[in-house]
């Protein structure tokens, strides 16, 4: 097994027949993602990429059994999209969409807790679990198959790590990009706790940034029910106070989500923190045990 | 998006909240004139000045050229085009600028509200913002007005409260109620507290904003509750909805290499360091300025090209980062996922040859998606360009040149 998204899991796109919607929703097919169709009001009954096309998440559901659903619909639009997901009852909904206002994801995170449902992202590279899904953006064959987990808010830094962590030797169970907005649906925490207690998941590295108190959080939570090594690194230990680092949600405020500040935590509660971003595969091969 | 304390008002009143009334002028020549004005609106005799700039701090800071504070009080019509002269077209140093200061278009000349009356004045702290970890905004509120919050935050933790807003109902009366009581008012200057906290509150959803911070808000001699000063900070990412506030950008605030790279679509942040970095992804353009530190350097910005890293962007990205002198060396760095690395690796060449000549050593890493074949592009173009593939040969080269 993995968590969140495996072979079994019912895919559908919102913003499916849209540019970024098209190209994504090709690559995760080719990747072998069951992709059981798409939703885009007012074009339902039609053909996309060979798959259906629904008017709404409801009749992709009802029609198609539809379990899971990424969104690549635009930021304006991007929170109905989610209420809807949840509202029809699905069970995973992966939001790509980069820049939804912060006061709509504010009523969204509070709509959404009524449903049986986990909202990963706003504006997150998406979930995969290698050779079942690819539910995102992410370039699938980086991901080699194997047993270490990765949570991280960055994409590309994502990426990195898996390949660091497959030319250690090692491969990845799933991997979850929770995203970089102020308010995400899925905490570095949950993530984390997902992953510990996957069966096929023997560690995990935990990838945060500057901003917030996420990883402190994840970091209690791992030193109180923690049965697996987690490597750990914060990004933006050279970015000033006060200036935004490309993620709405990287910024330094005050002394304690500065990236010196989260790793001091991290260690205290038994996390093995790399200093150099260069380091997470060799330091996670080191503690499994494996040499390439 | 941050605004001028003006600006910030006029959207504060727009929603019905009470604030210190005031005039903008931009040239000395209409000082005079903008006052009496603002005496036949409001019946003020006394003028505070207040430079408009995006810093706090203004009170205690000073006019390089004329050693004026930024903040200023005249005593009567006769002293108001004085003081203005002291401040407008200055340079203010605070502590939240640099040495240099920030250069002061704009004052805003605005009526004296600490009159003496039936009681004595009272200066509370109130501000609304995002509580990340709720998922839900809050009103943070403390009997300590007019000071540094931070301070105030660390002396005297007790004397600094938070409201939790429900996000599907809004704030509600009780609510405004148990402010007022905190804040130890009673009779009309509680009345005029609840309303003044809900309109405030609904000033903050109604324009989007992700900040708004009022230090001092004023309990005037004769009760009135008014925001004497006002930072807002809109949401970026909410402009597209209110394009009045986005017409409110004062673009001169700003660094003029951030806004030449913003209209690139580059994602750019100035520092002071002498390694420029141009990377893929927000995170990873963190952590390559972490690895430019471990190798002996320091980053002289932050810049995420986003995902697709063509030619022309690299080549905009190449301007923008050679404008500063103190770069001694550029470190390219790009996970190729979607973007594939040779297209990478011919967008460097083509933009390194219509530059000309590049006086810097460029090391360009290059990993994922054709990343053999981009290095051998790199390798093969005879430019003064160093390829690595792993992320620590790029720290080690990064090394090497700056040794």
């Amino acid at each position: 097994m993995s968590v969140l998204v495996n072979k079994n899991s019912k895919v559908i796109v919102q913003g499916f027949t849209g540019s970024e919607g098209t190209f994504h929703a090709e690559q995760m097919i080719a990747y072998g993602t069951n992709v059981v169709g798409g939703v885009t009001p007012g074009k339902g009954g039609s053909t996309h990429l060979n798959k259906p096309v629904f008017n709404s998440v409801q009749e992709a559901v009802d029609k198609a059994g539809a379990n899971v659903s990424i969104i690549f619909v635009p930021p304006a639009f991007a929170a109905d999209a989610i209420m809807e997901a949840a509202n029809a009852g699905i069970g995973v909904i992966v939001c790509i969409t980069e820049g939804i206002p912060v006061n709509d994801m504010v009523k969204v995170k509070e709509y959404i807790k009524a449903f049986n449902c986990r909202l990963i992202g706003p504006n997150c590279p998406g979930v995969i679990s290698a050779d079942e899904a690819k539910v995102g953006i992410m370039p699938g064959f980086v991901f080699k198959k194997g047993r270490i987990g990765i949570v991280s808010k960055s994409g590309t830094l994502t990426y990195e790590a898996a390949d660091q962590v497959a030319k250690a030797g090692l491969g990845i169970s799933t991997a979850i990009g929770i995203g970089g907005d102020p308010i995400i649906g899925t905490t570095t925490k949950e993530a984390v706790e997902l992953l510990m207690n996957d069966p096929d998941t023997d560690g995990i590295v935990m990838i945060g940034e500057i901003g917030g108190n996420l990883e402190a959080i994840a970091a209690r939570w791992i030193k109180e029910n923690g049965n697996k090594p987690v490597v750990g690194f914060i990004a933006g230990e050279t970015a000033p106070k006060g200036r935004t680092m490309g993620h709405a949600g990287a910024i330094v405020g005050g002394h304690d989500d500065t990236a010196e500040a989260k790793k001091r935590i991290l260690k205290d509660c038994g996390i093995h923190v790399v200093d150099s971003p260069a380091q997470i595969g060799n330091k996670m091969a080191e503690i499994i045990g494996v040499t390439a | 998006m941050n605004l001028h304390e003006y600006q910030g008002k006029s959207i504060l009143q727009k929603f019905g909240v009470s604030v210190q009334r005031g005039v903008v002028v931009d040239k000395i020549e209409d000082a005079v004139a903008s006052a009496k004005k603002l005496t036949e609106e409001t019946g003020t005799s006394w003028y505070v000045v207040k430079a408009q700039i995006h810093a706090g701090g203004r009170g205690k800071g000073k006019v390089q050229e004329t050693d004026s504070n930024g903040v200023v009080l005249a005593k009567g019509i006769d002293h108001v085009e004085e003081k203005v002269k002291g401040i407008l077209g200055g340079h203010l140093v605070t502590a939240q600028t640099n040495g240099k200061g920030k250069k002061v278009n704009k004052v805003l000349i605005a009526e004296d509200v600490y009159y003496p009356g039936v009681s004595e004045p009272s200066e509370f702290y109130m501000s609304v913002l995002l509580d990340r970890e709720k998922g839900r905004n809050i009103i943070m509120y403390s009997t300590e007005g007019g000071m540094d919050i931070e301070t105030v935050a660390e002396k005297t933790p007790h004397l600094i409260f938070k409201e939790e807003i429900d996000p599907r109902v809004g704030i509600q009366g009780f609510q405004a109620r148990k402010i007022a009581f905190n804040l130890g008012l009673s009779g009309d200057a509680f009345k005029q507290m609840t309303i003044f906290v809900t309109k405030l509150y609904q000033a903050y959803e109604g324009c989007d904003a992700s900040m708004f911070e009022i230090n001092p808000v004023l309990k005037t001699s004769d009760n009135k509750v008014i925001a004497v000063d006002a930072k807002v900070t809109l949401d970026g990412n909410a402009l597209y909805r209110h394009p009045d506030y986005a017409a409110m950008r004062d673009i001169s605030e700003e660094d003029p290499l951030d806004v030449e790279a913003g209209e690139a679509g580059l994602n750019f942040v100035k520092l002071d360091g002498n390694v420029a970095c141009m990377v893929n992804g927000a995170g990873l353009a963190m952590a390559t300025m972490d690895i430019i530190k471990y190798s002996g350097g320091n980053p002289a910005n932050f810049l995420d090209v986003g995902g697709t890293a063509d030619a022309e962007r690299v080549e905009k990205a190449f301007h923008i980062i050679l404008k500063d002198p103190n770069v001694k060396a550029i470190l390219i760095n790009i996970f190729g996922g979607i973007v594939r690395c040779d297209r990478v690796a011919q967008g460097v060449v083509d933009a390194y040859k219509n530059i000309g000549n590049i006086p810097v050593p460029i090391i360009v890493r290059l990993q994922g998606t054709n990343a053999v074949e981009a290095k051998k592009l790199i390798d093969e173009s005879g430019l003064n360009v160093h390829s690595a593939v792993l992320l620590q040969e790029a720290a080690d080269k990064v090394k090497q040149v700056l040794a």
